[in-house]
């Protein structure tokens, strides 16, 4: 089983990876708080929307209705992660593949049936 | 081209689950044209009876396929056969609930279902990512049949606590999972197996870690401590039927897939035993404590059900067939009495403004003989009394345990079962012998629930005097699992 049984340490240069790359980004900041001037005032804390002056909070409720949305967009998301993989693999994979698609697709399709008849798709 | 004829794609395998999907698909599909709430109940009991007789049809017949995802087994086949039968219960005992409480809808027998199925692929396999992959497919429709009674605070926050814990315990299991691939390179339980002992001498952290995580995933499904935290508002926030279908199913599905994991694929792991002995007490210990003071039928239930989750953990610290066995003998018999014991308090429920407080429960015996004697029965059941099957399993477990020479194990059991009495007889002594000012309403029968009631009555007393089938049963789900 010497070849199957990969060892753990493969995945060190992940975490060496993980490592670096949070370490670079706090670098840069320690670096660039060393060399920058320091002259704070009231405009500077701002929020920057295209040199508008900003009108009211911008912590006020969104609207929730959003969230129908977001959870139709994440089921239609997930559908072509998976169906990348299989348009690659397409031409090993044959016929079966393809009706199990169809099946896949069909069940999602379901899916957005369902919630157009429940209304989801309305903003009402 | 990849060879599909080696593969074993053989839909016959998982034809209960096609069946349980297919249904919900009708009802959804059904009710989303047209408005209708008592027709899919009816749909979703032909596609459970289907289903049930498609499982048992698959009884001994040991086969793996889909490219080895799929181990259709005895020992699923057990599991498929009690999650078919449990769901159709439930379905049962719910029904006038819902109306009682407005929450008729259709998406409640799907989602049912569908959980039912996430149950059934989970205990079908021996690849920890398809065993993810079913946990997932039974939460997710539960945290939703938990916050159900949409309009119900309590039910709200069930849902809530639910999900975040669920989802928490999920990550750890995910963890759990990719640290065990990262020590064998494989989730197959078949080919962890095989090199158990080769992994751990040489990825030995990895492989313990990854158990332990893999632990805490499933201990959170079945309510071990200290994972148990979540039970009791969770099981008194959500509507009751959904609750006596939390205290059953997702419990068996829990304890499936761990003996598969920790008696199968990580059975050369000695430290496990010890670590089960430990956490096996605790559970017993600490949901039976909890549950001497609870005023609340349905905590007690809660609380209750964590203790038996104890017991049956005794089967995962004793290991071997005699263990695994007595832990699917009692899971089968927990499931009945317990449902039973949920049954009656989802009648009592379905009058308006009832919470199964104990200080309702008096007049129960006055007014309704009937009622309130399988209360008590089931109440002896679960504390372990002779006549009826609750003592067996108790007996099989800790027997088990004995002849594999856990003495202290089985006797801290038996005296947590001495304790628990204390509690399951103050439900009996509230409906008898005590008096209340008020009146008690009278509770209306249907035929739904009067069928439950008979089946799990029957079965708690029926399997006690005749053991024999059930413990066949149990035993040949075993050999083809070891």
């Amino acid at each position: 089983m010497e070849g199957t049984a990969n060892s753990m340490s493969e995945y060190l240069s992940v975490l060496i990876f993980i490592f670096v790359g949070i370490g670079s980004v706090l670098f840069t900041f320690f670096l660039s708080r060393l060399i920058r001037p320091h002259n704070p005032y009231k405009e500077k804390s701002i929020p920057y929307e295209c040199a508008e002056l900003p009108i009211g909070d911008s912590w006020f409720k969104f609207n929730n209705r959003f969230y129908i949305f977001a959870l139709m967009f994440v089921i239609f998301d997930v559908e072509v992660v998976f169906l990348f993989p299989w348009a690659v693999a397409f031409g090993e994979l044959g016929l079966f593949a393809l009706v199990e698609m169809i099946i896949f697709i069909l069940i999602l399709f379901f899916g957005l049936f369902y919630a157009w008849r429940k209304g989801a798709l309305k903003w009402v | 081209m990849i060879d599909y004829t080696s593969a074993g794609i053989d839909f016959g395998l998982i034809a209960p689950e096609i069946a349980l999907l297919v249904t919900a698909f009708v009802i959804l599909l059904i009710s989303s044209i047209r408005r209708l709430n008592a027709f899919p109940i009816y749909i979703a009991f032909i596609g459970l009876v289907v289903t049930l007789a498609l499982s048992i049809q698959q009884w001994s017949n040991q086969e793996s396929g889909f490219f080895g995802m799929i181990s259709c087994d005895n020992f699923g086949i057990a599991f498929k056969i009690l999650f078919s039968a449990t769901s159709l219960l439930v379905l049962l005992l719910g029904y006038r609930y819902m109306i009682a409480r407005g929450i008729d809808r259709p998406e409640y027998s799907a989602l049912l279902l569908i959980s039912t199925m996430g149950m059934m692929v989970m205990a079908n396999t021996t690849d920890l990512v398809v065993m993810f992959l079913g946990l997932e497919i039974m939460s997710v429709p539960l945290y939703v049949m938990a916050g159900f009674a949409r309009r119900s605070l309590r039910s709200n926050e069930a849902a809530i606590k639910y999900f975040m814990m669920g989802a928490f315990a999920s990550a750890f299991l995910l963890m759990g999972i990719a640290f065990v691939y990262g020590a064998s390179g494989t989730t197959e339980l078949r080919r962890i197996v095989a090199d158990i002992s080769f992994i751990s001498s040489r990825h030995g952290a990895y492989i313990y870690a990854g158990a332990a995580l893999i632990l805490v995933g499933f201990g959170f499904k079945v309510a071990a401590v200290p994972f148990h935290s979540w039970v009791p508002d969770v099981y008194e926030g959500a509507p009751t039927p959904v609750t006596a279908f939390f205290s059953v199913a997702p419990k068996a599905a829990g304890f499936a897939v761990m003996l598969r994991i920790f008696l199968f694929g990580f059975a050369d792991l000695e430290i496990l035993s010890d670590v089960f002995w430990v956490l096996s007490v605790l559970t017993m210990s600490v949901g039976n404590i909890l549950a001497l003071r609870q005023g609340n039928v349905k905590r007690l239930l809660a609380y209750s059900s964590i203790a038996h989750a104890g017991y049956i953990m005794v089967a995962l610290a004793v290991g071997g067939e005699e263990a695994v066995s007595a832990a699917i003998f009692y899971l089968v018999a927990y499931t009945i009495f317990n449902l039973g014991g949920f049954a009656v308090v989802t009648l009592l429920e379905t009058r308006s403004g009832c919470r199964s407080n104990f200080s309702e429960l008096p007049g129960l015996a006055a007014t309704h003989p009937y009622l309130s004697a399988i209360l008590a029965l089931f109440m002896l059941a679960l504390g372990g009394f002779p006549p009826t099957v609750g003592f067996l399993g108790k007996f099989y477990l800790f027997a088990a345990a004995i002849k594999s020479g856990y003495i202290w194990l089985a006797v801290i059991g038996v005296m947590n079962s001495f304790l628990s009495v204390y509690y399951y007889l103050r439900v009996v002594k509230a409906s008898y012998f005590e008096t209340s000012d008020e009146p008690f309403t009278p509770v209306s029968y249907t035929p739904a629930i009067v069928a439950v009631l008979i089946i799990t009555a029957v079965g708690t007393l029926g399997l006690g005097f005749f053991p024999q089938q059930l413990l066949e049963f149990s035993r040949s789900a075993i050999f083809a699992f070891l």
